[in-house]
């Protein structure tokens, strides 16, 4: 630990104002995701504990606000504040679980592809180039389009174009690894090829992805809010942060903004948050820069 | 040369086609098309007849083919809603994409590049932060609530702009186009800058690197060295340098701006082929759909072509191999 | 030497101030240049003989600064110059050859361009007038078929042919000084015999000055009048070239000269200075050589020398000189 608090990279950090705000960002959002239920009384999903007596209610600083609902309330009486907390738990988990699964296959099909080369590698990699020239919103949009909404199919279609960015950097990595002195030593003493993976090859290509990975987060957390928006996303029940703009967009032109612009706030200074501290990230493992 | 253009051309059917097979696919998976033509009161064996209009009784295969073989012959089919050609719907709203799409772009290049120079010609200056942070905020938005947000202010609030809609427009050579009309530029205003922010971001971004890594090659000191200034350093000999990754994602981000049109198009109400796209989602309109995403991948597929060959025009070291 | 030198360095330090602590570069540099000669600063790699170079050109970026000294051209202080002044120095008072031919020309324009802009910058020629010196200046360093070749681009040349082009944008504007750094390391072994006669010959038609830094004594031993001797930021020994090859004073010079395989020296076997460059950030007191150094004693781990005239025109810094005749 004391080596981690004199290294090179925690001295930056604490220089880095962005790394300090981004990860400050991070944090505050890994803790209103966790602990978000116990810091509203309202669950904005029990319809019980609704009361339509105080819909559109307006943010408190302005007249006609309410102190219990700091942000204001939507048409139903729901806490802007509340459905914040919860909906940027589903933004979230979209975006983490997407991230992870993304990572996984990516990086086993980068794997498998530079380590055995020939047609896998080709079929794997013409896939990829063809997935690439199009934009990642584009067929996750399509893919909506085709099996209809709900946070599982939103995770399957962000998956399908998350894992190419993994794919093809080890991949790459992958190539340039087993050429290098070591692994040809380690095959040549006869290692099986898993190990030979698991420990020479992986280790080595797994620092462009932490920076890939931070920021896909954010990518992911953007596209599931655009798919929402769209009505291709997240269902009714379980509404992100992109839907909550949706629904607040068909009041807005009544001059009703809250409802649609805090969570957009929210969206914004989560993805924010991760690009900063990703770009510190870049920056810091990136070893061409130095 | 021509076994170069022979080999990309070739290339580019490959993809295309590909592209035909995943689209049928996915299409065939897609709900049962015939509900959309058949009146909601149809007896079964109206159904069935439609569905062997529609060709839907054949096999996969069969479809796949009848499907690919309709495709080449340019015949798209007829939308279920408007039951008109599919094709036209599609054409006929595509200049005012287009027409979207570029102004966004020339929106987001004038203003990135001369910031993106600055910021990688003075990476510590306080000036440079305040572009670089914005810019990382422009890529953190999301690009449809910054709409509303301009809608909301612009349009609701103190009703400087429209809100929605294409303004008047003047027909040249057959096609409509809104940028040559003063009420058309008040209507484009609003969705150019919210399509634009993103791709300015990126671009600009793009641009600092490039510029970043151009001021670190020896060939800009001995330009230094000869006596150059230090605009000239930076112009004349590190932007073109710098520009070659840009042109390369300059393509790709013209698709992402075709891609994020349909939202921007919904949002404004701007009656282009990204609002179709979203309004034949939603009413399941299977011809629309593959017209689109067949249309949008060829323009895709040529767009890749023309940055490659934009590429050699710029880097001399190219167009020898 | 004229009562004033083209070129008085005093007491330069350029130091880079990074993360891990402050590299003093260089680090009480001084030496003088007159018109017409060549002067060899020589050390082994980063011993911070570039960054003598570009602090005299005013091309030190940050994090590196000049912290202190003087660059005298002609007794005008360049590092008190602004930035428009240094700009008229460059290219036309004092150019430069770089190391690599392969990246010191801008990959994106033609030959012809970037020989162009020098005489743009410098002179009122109109565009005939330039084209015709850029002609001629390109035959002169051995470019034949030179008004074609203006429009080529530089990865159309091989590398020695790009340094030949390198050479002649340095002495296109007639310069008085030209500072080559490393011009023939990167270079294949026959062509930086041809590169070096080029440029000795060229400097001597011209009857500019040169700056020759190297890593590569007998470069030197064959260019230059004078040698200045460079190690961890200060120089360790100077004097006139035949003096200072055939009797060097200063150990490190010693080691040096006996690890040129060639025959210059017919020692039976090379030899090899022990152990490397110390950690320039982090430097000992007294002498830095001390540690690879055959006759290092204890004075020379209290006291830092300082340079002092030895036997004939050489000074060096050791509290133990050779002697002519003395091995190490």
């Amino acid at each position: 630990m004391t080596g981690f608090l004199a290294s090179e990279f925690f001295h930056n950090y604490r220089r880095s104002a962005s790394a300090i705000i981004g990860s400050a960002l991070m944090a505050a959002f890994a803790f209103a995701v966790l602990a978000g239920p116990f810091l509203v009384a309202q669950d904005p999903y029990d319809i019980a504990s609704l009361n339509l007596m105080d819909s559109y209610k307006p943010p408190v600083w302005l007249p006609g606000g309410d102190p219990q609902f700091w942000l204001g309330t939507d048409g139903q009486g729901r806490d802007v504040w509340a459905s914040i907390l919860y909906g940027a738990r589903i933004s979230l988990f979209i975006g983490l679980v997407a991230m992870v699964a993304s990572c996984t296959i990516g990086t086993l099909l980068g794997l498998i592809a530079g380590f055995y080369g020939g047609i896998v590698d080709s079929v794997i990699m013409r896939i990829a180039d063809i997935q690439l020239s199009f934009p990642s919103i584009l067929i996750a949009l399509f893919l909506m389009s085709a099996v209809g909404t709900g946070v599982d199919k939103v995770l399957i279609a962000l998956t399908a174009v998350g894992w190419v960015v993994y794919a093809r950097t080890v991949r790459g990595s992958t190539l340039s690894e087993i050429e290098k002195e070591y692994v040809q030593a380690a095959k040549v003493a006869g290692l099986p090829n898993h190990k030979i993976i698991r420990k020479h090859v992986l280790p080595n290509v797994l620092t462009p992805l932490i920076v890939i990975a931070t920021i896909q987060v954010g990518t992911f957390v953007l596209i599931e809010a655009s798919l929402s928006f769209l009505g291709v996303g997240v269902p009714i029940t379980q509404p992100s942060l992109g839907l909550l703009i949706k629904n607040g967009f068909d009041v807005l032109f009544s001059g009703l903004w809250w409802t649609s612009v805090f969570p957009g706030v929210a969206i914004m200074m989560l993805v924010f948050g991760i690009n900063l501290f990703g770009d510190f990230l870049r920056d810091e493992l990136n070893p061409r820069l130095k | 040369m021509l076994g170069y253009l022979l080999k990309r051309l070739i290339q580019m059917t490959l993809v295309l086609w590909v592209v035909s097979v995943i689209v049928f696919l996915m299409m065939s998976f897609t709900g049962d098309p015939v509900f959309m033509v058949v009146p909601i009161d149809a007896s079964d064996a109206e159904i069935a007849q439609a569905r062997r209009l529609l060709g839907l009784d054949d096999s996969l295969p069969v479809q796949y083919w009848k499907f690919l073989t309709s495709l080449l012959q340019g015949d798209f089919g007829r939308s279920y809603v408007f039951r008109q050609p599919a094709m036209t719907l599609i054409l006929e709203r595509m200049p005012a994409t287009v027409e979207l799409v570029l102004v966004a772009m020339a929106l987001a290049i004038a203003v990135a590049i001369p910031l993106g120079v600055y910021a990688g010609a003075n990476p510590q200056s306080r000036i440079s932060r305040v572009i670089m942070a914005g810019s990382l905020l422009g890529i953190s938005l999301p690009g449809f609530w910054i709409g509303m947000v301009l809608i909301y202010l612009f349009a609701v609030h103190w009703g400087i702009f429209p809100s929605s809609g294409r303004g008047d427009t003047v027909e040249i050579f057959g096609i409509r186009l809104s940028i040559l009309t003063w009420d058309g530029w008040t209507h484009i205003v609003l969705p150019a800058v919210t399509l634009s922010l993103a791709t300015m971001a990126i671009i600009l971004r793009i641009t600092r690197a490039g510029m970043m890594e151009v001021g670190r090659q020896d060939f800009m000191k001995f330009a230094r060295a000869k006596g150059a200034t230090r605009g000239d350093v930076l112009y004349k000999h590190g932007l073109k340098n710098a520009l070659i990754p840009v042109v390369t994602i300059f393509g790709l981000q013209l698709g992402d701006l075709i891609a994020f049109a349909t939202i921007t198009e919904t949002i404004f109400s701007w009656p282009g082929m990204g609002k179709l796209l979203i309004d034949s989602i939603y009413r399941a309109d299977r011809p629309v759909i593959v017209v689109y995403l067949m249309l949008v991948a060829l323009i895709f597929v040529v767009i890749n072509f023309l940055v490659d060959v934009i590429y050699m025009l710029i880097d001399p070291r190219i167009r020898l191999k | 030497m004229t009562d004033q030198p083209l070129l008085a360095v005093r007491d330069l330090r350029t130091h880079f101030h990074t993360f891990s602590g402050t590299v003093k570069a260089v680090d009480g540099v001084s030496f003088e240049i007159g018109q017409g000669e060549v002067m060899g600063l020589v050390g082994e790699s980063g011993g911070g003989k570039s960054v003598v170079g570009f602090s005299i050109l005013g091309l030190i970026d940050s994090p590196g600064k000049i912290e202190a000294g003087e660059i005298l051209l002609d007794g005008k202080n360049l590092v008190a110059a602004s930035e428009a002044e240094l700009r008229k120095v460059r290219g036309r008072e004092i150019s430069m050859v770089f190391q690599d031919p392969m990246t010191s020309l801008n990959p994106l324009h033609s030959v012809g361009r970037q020989m162009d802009e020098v005489l743009r910058l410098h002179t009122d020629l109109d565009a005939k007038a330039r084209q015709a010196a850029c002609v001629e200046m390109l035959e002169s360093v051995g470019i034949s078929r030179a008004a074609e070749r203006l429009k080529a681009y530089p990865h159309q040349f091989s590398g020695g042919m790009r340094q030949r082009v390198v050479i002649a944008i340095a002495l296109l504007a007639r310069p008085r000084l030209i500072i080559a750094d490393e011009p023939t390391t990167a270079l294949d072994v026959t062509i930086q015999s041809q590169i070096l006669k080029l440029m000795r010959a060229q400097i001597a038609e011209k009857g500019a000055s040169m700056i020759l830094i190297t890593h590569d004594l007998a470069v030197v031993s064959e260019m230059a009048d004078h040698i200045t001797v460079l190690y961890c930021g200060k120089v360790v020994e100077r004097g006139r070239t035949r003096d200072l090859i055939n009797a060097p004073s200063h150990p490190y010079t010693r080691g040096l000269i006996d690890s040129i395989p060639d025959t210059v020296n017919r020692h039976d076997r090379l030899s090899q200075i022990p152990g490397t460059v110390p950690d320039i950030r982090n430097l000992p007191k007294g002498c830095n050589f001390r540690d690879r150094c055959p006759r290092a004693q204890a004075l020379c781990a209290e006291v830092e020398p300082q340079l002092e005239p030895q036997h004939g025109t050489l000074s060096s810094a050791c509290h133990f000189p050779l002697k002519p005749g003395e091995a190490a």
